[in-house]
């Protein structure tokens, strides 16, 4: 039988598809409205601040602050009961995005992270893009 | 009471379905059907009466008519909003719209749920991978694995962190509500239905040490998984005044949304925006309340809307809960928490909205099993979808004669 997998997202989503896209080249991109300069994440057609069209793309630098987090000890999905007890986390990227990702790199996670933690993007290559997580720096 | 106060709709008729496990014997829409009939009963009227039906998608077919077909219903005003156990105070605060507009007399709002016989994926059960929302959002957000226990613990870490909130506190809440559920035959027979490990009342202690199921929340925080429904009748004050039961009036209502922004607040639920519509309608202020049922899918649900409700400061919950003061025995202290024993260790099928409405109509009517003496106002809040991303508030108010 198949090891049970991460499951991924579409790669062709019509909003997130530019981003999924972008981390082929582990580029992990957010948006800026050019008339309000509102920081627009997750990635849209429209700004979220003023519904206007004039969107530009930029590349986060991959680090930031662990906003919140939760230990997962119990999950009934394949791939992450075998995982558990794993980190789930809110990351506020230091561009402004705030980004929903989970934390690998430390040994136990019920006693290694702290709200407040610096954090850098690592990336998960898989066949047609790249996960974003994160490690604490 | 205040006198800009319009009492133009009542809640005249109740009904919770006692059974929390089925056992497959029964679909949704029997449950709702079965509700519907005792409900009507309760308030002395017929199906006959109904004008107004109120579904949340549970009915089976296109919202609304689906229900309709099957009870035999036609409807003059069909009202199908689905916001999760935040439906029916959505649903209360509609028909008392339509009643006041004179598009409706007689309003029905069932529920029915078999979450527990299907083991559907709610509660301690929820599974990784979903966000609740399908489209960009859940493309964002599906590959980490956040359950649904893990969504609102993270509200919780962020909670402790910037207020000091401890675990002790927030057991107050699972506290509180198993004393009010042990008071409660029907919330008893349920945790045994649903093969509890421990009946009985519970201490801080309790529940700090039961497991760990996403940090920082016990298993003793987290609602059960249940079957279960039940049925409100609504009416206009020509037909509550000849109704079998004295009228709960349904003072005010407040909806909203909240949803991750960059830069946001995690601990501030939608009940912010909603709370003070409901209170401003209703004229009246929350340390007024007698009765606060409050959506309580964890512990730390309750801890946010309380706060958010104004019963405390933003931050101040976790002290303020401390000591009891949620108990049905300490009216001087403020409202009673969920007194029918919550979703916590009661009745919790998935969308809950529907008791709080129930339990708050029971303790108007001085018909609780954990009755405050005198009880004259009450708050009904329900919170659907997920605290720790996106959900939505209704928050109703409610006062008797």
């Amino acid at each position: 039988m198949a090891e049970p997998t991460r499951p991924l997202p579409k790669a062709q989503e019509h909003d997130t598809g530019a981003f999924w896209e972008a981390t082929k080249n582990h580029e992990l991109r957010y948006q800026r409205c050019d008339d309000c300069e509102a920081i627009v994440f997750y990635p849209r057609r429209h700004c979220t601040s003023c519904l206007g069209s004039r969107l530009t793309w930029h590349t986060s630098k991959g680090e930031g602050t662990l906003y919140t987090y939760s230990v997962v000890r119990q999950s009934y999905h394949p791939f992450f009961r075998a995982r558990a007890p794993y980190a789930v986390a809110w990351i506020d990227l230091d561009e402004g995005p705030r980004i929903l990702s989970n934390i690998v790199g430390i040994e136990d996670p019920t006693k290694e992270l702290s709200i407040g933690q610096r954090l850098r993007v690592e990336w998960e290559d898989h066949e047609e893009l790249a996960v974003p997580l994160f490690r604490p720096i | 009471m205040n006198s800009g106060q319009k009492r133009d709709a009542a809640i005249v008729g109740i009904h919770e379905y006692p059974s929390r496990d089925v056992e497959g014997r029964f679909s949704p829409l029997q449950i709702k059907a079965e509700s519907a009939a005792m409900a009507l009963a309760d308030a002395g009227l017929s199906a006959r009466d109904v004008d107004a039906i109120y579904d949340a998608g549970d009915g089976g077919g296109m919202a609304g008519l689906g229900i309709s077909e099957y009870l035999g219903l036609k409807p003059n005003v069909i009202d199908t909003t689905m916001v999760g156990g935040s439906s029916y105070e959505f649903h209360a605060a509609h028909a008392k719209r339509a009643i006041a507009s004179g598009k409706a007399k007689v309003a029905l709002l069932t529920y029915g749920s078999t979450a527990h016989s299907n083991a559907f994926a709610i509660g301690v059960g929820g599974h990784g991978g979903g966000a609740g929302m399908p489209g960009p959002a859940e493309n964002m957000e599906r590959f980490c694995g956040m359950t649904l226990v893990s969504n609102y613990a993270m509200v919780a870490h962020r909670h402790m962190h910037e207020y000091g909130t401890t675990s002790e506190q927030l057991a107050e809440i699972s506290v509180a509500t198993r004393l009010h559920a042990m008071r409660n035959p029907e919330a008893v027979e349920a945790m045994r239905a649903l093969e509890f490990m421990d009946i009985r009342e519970t201490s801080i202690q309790d529940v700090v040490s039961s497991r760990i199921i996403a940090d920082p929340l016990h298993l003793l925080e987290c609602c059960m998984i249940s079957d279960g429904g039940g049925a409100v009748v609504i009416a206009a004050p020509e037909v509550a005044r000849d109704c079998a039961k004295p009228p709960v009036w349904v003072l005010g209502g407040g909806e909203a949304t909240k949803y991750p922004e960059n830069g946001g607040d995690i601990t501030t639920s939608a009940a912010a925006q909603s709370g003070p519509l409901a209170f401003g309608e209703a004229g009246v202020s929350p340390d007024e309340i007698d009765i606060a049922m409050i959506y309580d899918s964890f512990s730390i649900t309750v801890l946010t809307l309380l706060e958010d409700l104004g019963f405390c400061k933003k931050g101040e919950g976790g002290s303020w809960v401390e000591g009891g003061r949620l108990r049905f025995d300490r009216p001087s202290e403020g409202p009673a928490l969920n007194t029918d024993g919550g979703g916590l260790s009661s009745n919790h099928p998935g969308m809950r909205g529907i008791f709080l409405l129930i339990e708050a109509t029971r303790q108007l009517r001085g018909e609780s099993c954990s009755q405050v003496e005198g009880a004259s106002l009450a708050v009904a809040h329900g919170n659907g979808g997920m605290l720790g991303s996106r959900h939505c508030a209704g928050t109703v108010v409610l006062g008797r004669d």
